[in-house]
């Protein structure tokens, strides 16, 4: 029923232009001058008009948006560097905002403004060195301030510092799933390459090499909240992106090459689902979900694949759960270690 | 026509095998157009997708075949058509197509010259294009379907069959193609710096070339420079897919099979494919900024505000275009110092591009603006450039770009700053140079009636997708079904199709204004905009050598717009310097 709309209201809307065009054709044969292709201060006017309106229309669009759909703001971060990205966010956004509400006023206002008329002359300018040395020093000063902030930023979540050592978890990717290796009680990986996979051992991880009997293989991601964690990244096949975006994590996955990411989960699950911000969400997501007939969702972190990886790259996701020590170490406990699973 | 022509010439060598570069130009136009609708109808398909990701679709069915059985898109086509849509619009009508077009139609006659230094290399640069816009279509029809790793085309994906059937037969196509058309590029541009250095008229000094020959001169430069580097990693990945090479690939096991490749690096072709990747956007964007440089002062009566910084920020930016490749590499382990010097290049860009921004809102203060549908896109690019230009300073800081890298934010972002940019300056510079190029004039309410649609729809299509990006959406996902907590901005998918079928749609009335009008259009005066420049000297009906006689010698800038002095609002650039313009400089 929907396309058959769809397609009407196509069919009308290239009707209606053909009838417009014709229209436009048998009134410029009747006026039998250039006036459908000169343009006149007539033309100059409604134009101009109508750019002002669009500036008015435009920023209305944009209020709508932000009040529709959400601030300008990150979703709730769930990690100790995120907030550190999240004010810079906030901040770089703010830049933004200023910019852009004060260059689109000034363009179509201008537009709007100076729209042509044939009693008047423009005014010849060529050039101001004093304007140009301002808007060059503006953007500059503010750059300066963004790209400090920025690269502070970047160099405490790439390096951060760490009283304990983080606990060391392999997340492994291939089309179209992953799993997590955790390092065990040694806390060290064992080696692993695609040319040992073999059977049960579908990481490819080595039996000979020590550290790898107290590996423990799960296929989801259990973090415990507050201690610090070192993902460490690894292909089978194509290049995968491990994107945890509650987290502010992302890092791609490469085959023959090993990527990693430090991070420390500051909320667990629990904690998160109680955040209003997240309630409200679950909240209107459910309704949705009712009126389709729906099963309703409780909100869980989740893995995400953000590199195109083949046909089902769309559902190439893992659970991720956040919660307190006790309840990991307890968990932890319940699984299989490497040895034990071969 | 065939009246003045200097030789006898045969349909073949007039309309086919020409090398008269204002032919050429037309021949570019027209291809690029035909690619154009390619890569926007293959835009609507997936949007339909991704609106409405349950409905079956009869045209799906009819347009794709087995891969749209029952109406429903397969995820394989879906990739597919976002690779090549993303391949068509970056390279064959942003780049061949635009600055094919206006660098072949300008440069000879805003310079002075009777046409490029080689005709024979301009011809076989189209031909080489021709032959590779060709070959990609026909990628489409293989049975494996067309290359399907995005437009990126990223190893191993884009190496293994394995791994999504695209990258069988229809990979090969691709790269086949794009090799080609690497080839155009570079006859093109080769073509175009020695054109611009050595046949410049009498007193056509650089500092008197209009913005356009600017723009279109770093342009080529920096094709020369960067699409040889793409080349080289086209060539790696052909010798990687059918020779048993392990450039990109190492340590492989895919769809069960271990693979023998080792000690390759996939993100050595990330580093190469970004050389050429990143002057690649300002290859797209630096020509449209230079045709709306000439149509915005024209069209204000007012000189463009800051010639000399327009040219510096020009030549600024393809500097640093060179040495910000890695913003698109944050995430891929890259070492983090490296990721600081290249969001310190990045974000460097913003200055220059605001320099250019606000020269362009002060050329239009105090003017005169002619509000005509070339310059009504031009005011469209600038407001584009400046939304899009925005939220780099997000991406371009590799802390932030963590968290909105592959998600629709840069979606959102590189569609507004360079796609709608570029396609904008496409659509002044064809309503603009219209007479020019077929001696007849385009219906204005037509133009008015395509830009405002276009124009609303487009920022209707990408400018919510920032929002769906900082929600976390991934982009090249064939539904966000598989995950609840993306249900509440299925409502903005749709909004966002609707806008791009009403925008799609938008462009037939140019479809029809363009042919109808190159056909049975006004016939146009010599110069109908009252412009300064050289091209609107030449006769209406194209000449081969463009002047009928002497090329005229150029006395002054293109910009004396509403001269203090003067007796009309436009001092053409062939009349020669009055005693009292001696005396005042300039």
């Amino acid at each position: 029923m929907e396309t058959l709309l769809i397609i009407v209201i196509a069919l009308l809307a290239i009707a209606a232009l053909t009838q417009a065009v014709r229209i436009f054709e048998i009134s410029s044969q009747i006026k039998n001058s250039d006036s459908d292709v000169k343009v006149d201060d007539r033309d100059n006017n409604t134009q101009g008009w109508l750019m002002l309106l669009f500036i008015i229309f435009f920023f209305g669009a944009f209020a709508w948006q932000i009040a529709a759909y959400m601030d300008l703001t990150l979703p709730q971060s769930a990690s100790e560097h995120g907030s550190d990205i999240d004010s810079l966010w906030d901040i770089s956004m703010a830049v933004i905002v200023v910019a852009f509400l004060v260059t689109q006023p000034l363009l179509f206002g201008f537009a709007f403004r100076f729209r042509g008329n044939k009693n008047r002359k423009a005014t010849y300018m060529e050039h101001n060195n004093k304007l140009e040395l301002f808007w060059t020093g503006i953007p500059a000063v503010i750059l300066a301030g963004l790209i400090l902030y920025g690269l502070t930023t970047w160099s405490n979540v790439m390096n951060p510092v760490n009283e304990e050592e983080p606990m060391v978890i392999e997340l492994y990717a291939k089309q179209f799933g992953w799993q997590a290796r955790y390092a065990g009680s040694d806390n060290q990986l064992g080696y692993a390459n695609v040319r040992l996979i073999e059977g049960v051992n579908t990481l490819g991880v080595d039996p000979g090499d020590k550290a790898s009997a107290n590996d423990v293989i799960s296929n989801e991601l259990r973090l415990p909240k507050g201690r610090a964690v070192l993902l460490k990244f690894r292909s089978q096949d194509v290049i995968h992106s491990a994107y945890l975006p509650h987290f502010r994590v992302q890092m791609n996955c490469v085959p023959g090459t090993q990527t990693q990411f430090q991070f420390t989960p500051s909320m667990t699950t629990t904690e998160m689902r109680q955040d209003p911000e997240v309630v409200e969400k679950v909240k209107r997501i459910n309704g949705l979900r009712a009126e389709r007939g729906e099963d309703p969702w409780e909100f869980d972190y989740v893995l995400l694949c953000n590199k195109i990886c083949g046909s089902a790259h769309y559902n190439m996701q893992m659970k991720v759960v956040v919660e307190e020590q006790e309840d990991f170490d307890k968990w932890m406990k319940e699984q299989q270690t490497f040895a034990e699973m071969l | 026509m065939e009246a003045h022509a200097h030789h006898k010439e045969t349909f073949i060598t007039k309309y086919v095998f020409s090398t008269d570069h204002k032919m050429i130009a037309k021949q570019f136009l027209i291809t690029g157009m035909i690619m154009g609708i390619v890569g926007v109808a293959m835009s609507l398909l997936f949007r339909l997708q991704l609106a409405w990701p349950d409905k079956q679709w009869p045209i799906l069915e009819a347009l794709l075949g087995k891969w749209g059985t029952d109406g429903i898109m397969d995820p394989n086509i879906y990739l597919a058509l976002v690779t090549i849509h993303g391949t068509i619009m970056v390279f064959f009508v942003l780049t061949a197509g635009l600055s094919g077009t206006f660098s072949n139609l300008l440069i000879p006659l805003q310079i002075g010259a009777r046409d490029m230094a080689s005709g024979f290399i301009n011809m076989l640069s189209y031909w080489f294009f021709f032959a590779s816009s060709v070959i990609m279509l026909i990628s489409l029809f293989v049975e494996s379907g067309p290359a399907s790793a995005g437009w990126t085309i990223y190893p191993p994906l884009s190496a293994l069959p394995q791994a999504i059937p695209g990258s069988g037969a229809g990979m090969t196509l691709w790269l086949v193609s794009m090799s080609l058309f690497i080839v155009s590029s570079l006859l093109g541009a080769l073509n175009y710096i020695v054109t611009i250095l050595n046949l410049r008229t009498k007193g056509m000094s650089m500092t008197r070339l209009p913005l356009t020959i600017w723009a279109f001169f770093v342009t080529a430069i920096l094709g020369v420079l960067s699409f040889p580097v793409l080349f080289s990693a086209a060539l790696l990945l052909i010798f990687d897919r059918s020779f048993g090479t392990s450039f990109y690939l190492s340590d492989i096991m895919v769809a069960g099979e271990l693979l023998q490749n080792q000690g390759g690096s996939p993100i050595l072709f990330q580093h190469l494919f970004w050389f050429l990747g990143h002057p690649e956007v300002y290859i797209i964007l630096l020509p449209a900024l230079g045709i709306s440089s000439e149509v915005i002062s024209t069209n204000a009566r007012k000189p463009i505000f800051g010639y000399r910084a327009m040219v510096g920020s020009i030549m600024a930016i393809a500097f640093l275009s060179f040495i910000v490749w890695g913003h698109h590499m944050f995430v891929t382990g890259m070492n983090p110092f490296l990721g600081s010097v290249f969001t310190f290049t990045t974000l460097l860009i913003a200055i220059p591009s605001a320099v250019k921004a606000f020269n362009y809102i002060t050329t239009l203060w105090k003017g005169n603006l002619q509000m005509t549908p070339g310059m009504m896109f031009s005011i469209g690019l600038v407001s584009t450039f400046i939304t899009g230009g925005l939220t780099g300073l997000i991406l371009g800081d590799s802390a932030l770009d963590i968290n909105v890298h592959d998600t629709y934010f840069v979606v959102g972002h590189f569609h507004i700053v360079m796609g709608l940019s570029a396609i904008f300056g496409l659509f002044a510079g064809v309503y603009h140079w219209f007479p020019k190029l077929f001696g007849r004039r385009m219906n204005k309410n037509l133009g008015f009636i395509h830009f405002w649609v276009t124009f609303i729809a487009a920022y209707g299509v990408f400018f919510p997708m920032h929002f769906l990006g900082m929600a976390g959406l991934p982009r090249r996902y064939y539904t966000n079904t598989a995950f609840p907590m993306f249900d509440d901005l299925a409502d903005i998918n749709v909004l966002i199709s609707y806008f791009a079928i009403i925008g799609g749609i938008a462009q037939l009335v140019f479809l029809y204004n363009f042919f109808y009008s190159a056909l049975r259009g006004k016939k146009a005066e010599q110069n109908p905009w009252r412009s300064n420049t050289l091209e609107w000297t030449t006769p209406v009906e194209h000449i081969h050598g463009n002047w009928p006689g002497e090329i005229p010698a150029v006395h002054r800038w293109p910009y004396d717009y509403s001269k203090p002095g003067a007796e009309e609002d436009f001092v053409p650039q062939i009349v020669p310097m009055s005693d009292d313009e001696m005396a005042g400089g300039h």
